[in-house]
């Protein structure tokens, strides 16, 4: 116990428990102040609505019509990607060819480029006067910019590396021992595949799916701007918060960032669950077949 | 013999895959990023060089800039402390609850950047945040300003140094510490001139993608600024305002500066991985 005596003022002495090295004392005091107090901000706003309150606001038609687009075109979206990141990871492992570094540097852009930036790019480049929106929209009648397509390709990219740079490295480490062997032992190029090679990467392609999905129900900049953000149509959740937000609706934001917050924190549950099984399945293959 | 193996490897399921593979990889990659990217440039570019540096002149892309680049310089060294701070905390010590550190310090990557910036206006909004009486009696302007902007852009780009920086110093271990304390130096001194220099790449690389996801955050800035040209607008909100105004050449000039900060960005992080590399594969022999 710290104990001042009424004569001499002690140096203060930091209790036991709060006897913190510099480095730790920096860290909790950054966490608390930059995440948890905001976190807690949210929480506390929103248990202040009230169970009947926050489910009503969370259900209203508008909101159920903007998870639709949100949590449905990010689906397909990342079901997209995890079959083209998955062609784009095995070219990029197994096959030599004239741009293989520049595909592979391509792949990081979507990390890198600002959001706003890459949404700009894809809403000129299908809007009906751009390179592809153009011919679409004369051949096909399709219009993509200010649409639902739009706004799934803008998810597409968002969510692109996270298939390829999951599966990239456990491909890379497969033993090509095991399909020699099933070569060897006359299994087709196609047994070889669906027995062989992508049970072993399913693990990695899941967990590459379930993040680009967990980024692309998130992401907000480039879908803003492709979007033509009408209720109904292709709103998308975080533009309804800016839009609550703006209509001084602070209760209905509140609802909804915390509906969000809380698919967060289940998705990372579950990403995280995915890499454990996949760690554990590299162990010990044999005890799932 | 020995080709068919070969061929055989390279296939995937049953289509001879050498040329198609590449090829379904390169269109897929084209329609989704090269060909957008290539339009900004287009785009930009349209009228010429001279047209696309006339846009400098307008006061609210300069204001943008300034705003984008006091935004980031907060932000970087901010996080750049606060990782190497949790990295030497962390890093090498085994404690209950260490899997769920690492989680929480990950958590800003996964939340929603819309979330994280009504976070900030539940907590600090002077009419409705949980703060809101004392930032008021204490007469600051958070919301709506710059120095909400700069929270929300070192909230959503905190986690990038500690996650850079945690393994490196897990897998080097204590020795070298232990053997400068040994010797007498002091906390202090084994942090600058053994631990730092140690996961200097790892710092770099840090900062890089630090700095590149400051300059270019969107959603959590949008939500804190109130998005007002000339004074709370950064970069990116410029290149969406713009946009919306018709302004089109106009975005497509900010876009296109931001777009060659992102690659250049991309360049040096390609070029500091070929250095983490190296010394990853000459550990052994260290």
């Amino acid at each position: 116990m710290v104990t001042t005596s009424p004569t001499r003022r002690r140096a203060w002495v930091w209790p036991a428990w709060l006897q913190l090295s510099w480095s730790w004392r920096i860290t909790w005091l950054y966490l608390i102040v930059i995440l948890f107090l905001p976190l807690g901000a949210l929480a506390l706003k929103a248990a202040a609505v009230g169970p009947a309150q926050f489910w009503a606001l969370a259900t209203t038609p508008e909101a159920l019509s903007t998870y639709k687009v949100s949590f449905g075109l990010s689906f397909v979206a990342a079901v997209l990607n995890g079959v083209f990141g998955l062609v784009i990871a095995w070219a990029l492992v197994r096959c030599r060819f004239p741009g293989r570094r520049l595909l592979h540097a391509l792949i990081d852009l979507p990390f890198a480029l600002p959001t706003a930036v890459a949404g700009l790019a894809l809403a000129s480049l299908y809007s009906t006067n751009g390179w592809l929106g153009a011919p679409l929209k004369a051949l096909f009648g399709i219009e993509v910019s200010f649409t639902w397509l739009g706004v799934a390709i803008a998810m597409v990219f968002i969510s692109l590396p996270f298939v390829v740079r999951s599966v990239e490295p456990v491909l890379e480490a497969l033993e090509i021992d095991q399909e020699e062997a099933a070569w060897c032992l006359g299994a087709s190029p196609r047994q070889t595949l669906i027995k062989v090679v992508l049970p072993q990467l399913m693990p990695a392609i899941l967990s590459g799916v379930a993040q680009g999905y967990s980024r692309a129900v998130g992401e907000y900049g480039s879908v803003v701007m492709i979007s033509s953000n009408v209720p109904f149509k292709d709103l998308i959740t975080p533009t309804l918060i800016i839009q609550k937000l703006e209509e001084y609706d602070f209760a209905s934001a509140t609802v909804i960032g915390m509906v969000m917050l809380v698919f967060s924190l289940v998705s990372l549950v579950v990403i995280n669950g995915i890499q454990v099984w996949g760690r554990h399945w590299e162990a010990n293959p044999t005890t799932n077949s | 013999m020995k080709r068919q193996l070969r061929s055989f490897k390279q296939s995937l399921g049953g289509v001879k895959a050498s040329a198609l593979v590449p090829l379904i990889a390169f269109i897929y990659v084209g329609l989704i990023i090269i060909l957008p990217a290539l339009q900004v440039v287009a785009g930009a570019l349209a009228k010429g060089l001279q047209p696309f540096l006339d846009n400098f002149q307008s006061e609210e892309l300069r204001s943008a800039v300034l705003l984008t680049l006091r935004c980031t310089l907060i932000a970087v060294p901010a996080n750049t402390i606060f990782g190497l701070a949790a990295a030497t905390a962390i890093a090498r010590r085994q404690f209950p609850g260490k899997a769920l550190m690492l989680s929480v310090i990950d958590l800003p990557f996964s939340i929603s950047p819309v979330v994280v910036g009504l976070m900030l206006v539940l907590l600090y909004s002077p009419t409705n945040g949980l703060f809101g009486d004392v930032v008021n009696s204490l007469g600051w302007k958070i919301i709506f300003s710059w120095p909400g902007m700069a929270l929300a852009t070192i909230m959503v780009t905190f986690p990038f140094m500690a996650r850079e920086v945690i393994p490196l110093l897990e897998e080097e271990g204590w020795d070298q510490e232990e053997a400068a304390r040994t010797l007498g130096a002091s906390n202090w001194q084994v942090f600058w001139k053994v631990t730092l220099p140690s996961v200097r790449w790892a710092v770099l690389y840090g900062l890089i993608l630090t700095t590149a996801r400051a300059l270019g955050e969107f959603g959590a800035v949008s939500v804190v600024s109130g998005n007002i040209a000339g004074q709370t607008q950064t970069l990116p909100l410029f290149v969406e305002d713009a946009y919306k105004q018709y302004q089109t050449e106009l975005a497509y000039g900010a876009a296109l500066v931001l777009g060659g900060v992102a690659i250049v960005s991309l360049l040096l992080k390609l070029l500091v991985e070929q250095f983490l590399g190296g010394i990853k594969e000459n550990e052994p022999f260290n």
